[in-house]
């Protein structure tokens, strides 16, 4: 009996100590865990501000040797070291325009067409089709562009537009030139497909967040389907679908591959649409390895830097739009 | 009154219908751009894949050969970029959606996540190039590699993020009321309920960097030979098939199609095992 009772009296205090040792590991390894995932989480921070600062640094030789009229002139050449930023900011701006004017009314249409027009047994197939067409490397859709694209609107639709737009006045300058194939229009048709999965799932699932008591309350007092969409459905999700197209602008906006293919490189300004120019990302894609000379590195260098706060500001806006529009619901 | 109320109803019901035939019309569109996609892709990428293509080294122009060096690089340059970016990723979501769930601090890095997970990636090139090959003076495969691994952060991040929190609290509370410390939740509980979900992440980031171009154009760079040095320029297959492509030969170009036949396929493979793991998550 006493022997048992001194047992469990030395066990006690075994096990008090075990009890100790274990809880300081427990909270050492907890305290070791937090601080690990706290450096990794400040560390995406740390990456981002460090992309910011290497650009800056960067593209600093430039601006010390052009100043600000480095964003408005137009010359780029290489042998006499003269750098202007005018011609591959006026192609991004000008593709991603393009490209969003057609991906957004074509990629809401396919929104309204899953969310509302579907049967249920296309809507799983379709969906996913819509996502394969977002998963496909950018490189394949200018491969694509550069192989079957172009050669299709050089021979079929370029001369149409060319002899259709002639005698009109305005127009007729856009659609001008011999049609290269390769050039600003095909680039942003290229875009424009590249982008319509983004515009459209996101619309998508917007969508689907209105509730459905509103839509009944539409039809019930005799709404068409058409006006359901358009005054009960778009109004809810204004917000989210606005965020959505911004994330897609941001997308075309910075795009390079695909546009590369088929931008042709030239660094000039022309009216014609058909007419080779080149965008931020292409310019850097196609001529960083072989640039020569820290100027010509750094020139380039800030043109990303450029491409890199444009992205930002529409990408921080797309990502608060999408914010509030969560909040919303 | 009533007739006219009638020719109004008609009218708005054709004007109903002119507009969703328009958006029938979209979904075509869509669709048929896809199968346009997908038809040259493998018309073009088939009718040139033979076994060369996997035995044989980048021949030089004018002659036959195949594309082993640029899938060895690839592979290579895949595997680490995943596995030096997953690790980051993963703790980083950890905080997010454990120690720091709702705090201001990870709102902001949620937000600059996501911003970083859109950024052009020939922005995260130039960035690689600045502190990796610069300073190392030559273009290397580890900078590819890192250059792969930091486009592989932001999307890890956010799904672990996403996936954690919808790891059932009751699940994590009981853990925590057995006396276990937080740290221990997470790895032996939270980690192991999310557990597909997180694979579904990595999944999705590889199959994203698989095909990812324009970062390594001035990073990994490109090489005609086989290699598997770390420290010198390593091959892959997206920039031979930009250099391919863009060449005036038709052999070069057979290559870049059989190589984007390649790439097309592994990343689709990929998605798809991602979203049957991803549905069956959410069949729970």
């Amino acid at each position: 009996m006493v022997d048992i009772l001194a047992e469990s009296k030395a066990f006690t205090t075994v096990r008090k100590d075990q009890r100790e040792r274990v809880f300081k590991a427990f909270k050492s390894s907890d305290g070791f865990y937090r601080f690990i995932t706290f450096s990794a989480a400040l560390t995406i921070l740390v990456l981002l501000g460090g992309v910011i600062v290497s650009l800056v640094i960067g593209s600093l030789p430039t601006f010390r040797a052009f100043g600000l009229d480095f964003l408005v002139t137009e010359a780029w050449n290489p042998v006499s070291d003269k750098y202007g930023a005018m011609a591959p900011i006026y192609g991004t701006l000008v593709t991603s325009v393009i490209a969003m004017a057609i991906a957004l009314p074509v990629g809401l249409g396919i929104a309204i067409f899953l969310s509302e027009l579907c049967p249920d047994a296309l809507k799983r197939p379709i969906g996913i089709a819509v996502e394969l067409l977002a998963g496909i490397p950018s490189i394949i859709y200018g491969l694509w562009g550069l192989f079957i694209l172009a050669p299709f609107l050089q021979a079929y639709v370029q001369p149409a537009l060319i002899s259709a737009f002639a005698p009109v006045p305005v127009l007729s300058s856009l659609f001008a030139g011999p049609p290269y194939g390769i050039g600003l229009l095909t680039a942003s048709v290229i875009l424009s497909v590249m982008i319509l999965p983004f515009i459209t799932s996101i619309s998508r699932d917007v969508f689907q967040t209105v509730p459905a008591v509103l839509k009944e309350a539409a039809y019930g007092i005799g709404c068409t389907k058409w006006e359901v969409i358009t005054k009960v459905i778009i109004p809810y999700t204004t917000t989210g679908v606005a965020g959505g197209a911004m994330l897609a602008l941001g997308r075309a906006l910075g795009e390079t591959m695909a546009v590369t293919f088929v931008i042709g490189n030239a660094h000039r300004i022309s009216t014609s649409l058909f007419a080779p120019a080149t965008t931020i990302s292409a310019s850097i894609a196609n001529e960083f390895t072989e640039a020569v000379g820290d100027l010509y590195t750094s020139a380039l260098i800030s043109l990303g830097l450029i491409l890199f706060v444009i992205t930002f500001i529409v990408l921080a806006l797309a990502r608060l739009l999408l914010m509030r529009a969560q909040a919303h619901v | 009154m009533s007739t006219h109320a009638a020719t109004l109803y008609a009218r708005r019901n054709r004007k109903s219908k002119f507009w969703l035939a328009l958006c029938y019309a979209a979904t075509g569109f869509g669709l048929f751009s896809l199968f346009l996609i997908l038809c040259a892709l493998f018309y073009e990428g088939f009718s040139g894949l033979n076994m060369a293509v996997f035995t044989e080294m980048t021949p030089p122009p004018g002659s036959a050969g195949g594309l082993l060096n640029a899938i060895v690089g690839s592979l290579i340059l895949t595997f680490l970029g995943v596995l030096v970016g997953t690790p980051l990723g993963l703790l980083a979501g950890t905080y997010m959606a454990e120690y720091g769930r709702g705090s201001k601090f990870t709102t902001s890095v949620r937000f600059l996540n996501d911003i970083l997970l859109s950024a052009p990636s020939i922005v995260i090139g130039l960035f690689i190039y600045e502190i990796v090959v610069a300073p190392m003076g030559h273009f290397s495969g580890i900078a590819g590699v890192f250059a792969l691994a930091l486009l592989v952060v932001p999307i890890v991040t956010r799904t672990t993020e996403d996936m954690l929190l919808l790891v059932p609290r009751p699940l994590t509370e009981a853990a925590s009321a057995l006396g276990m410390p937080r740290s221990y939740v997470i790895t032996k509980v939270t980690y192991r309920a999310a557990l597909s979900g997180l694979i579904t992440g990595v999944l999705l980031a590889t199959a994203r960097i698989s095909g990812e171009t324009a970062p390594l154009l001035f990073t990994a760079l490109n090489n005609q030979f086989f290699s598997a040095d770390l420290n010198a320029p390593l091959a892959s297959l997206p920039v031979i098939i930009f250099q391919f492509a863009l060449s005036p030969y038709k052999d070069w170009q057979r290559l870049a199609w059989s190589g984007a036949l390649l790439i097309t396929l592994s990343v689709l493979i990929l998605s798809i095992i991602a979203r049957v793991l991803g549905t069956r998550k959410i069949a729970k």
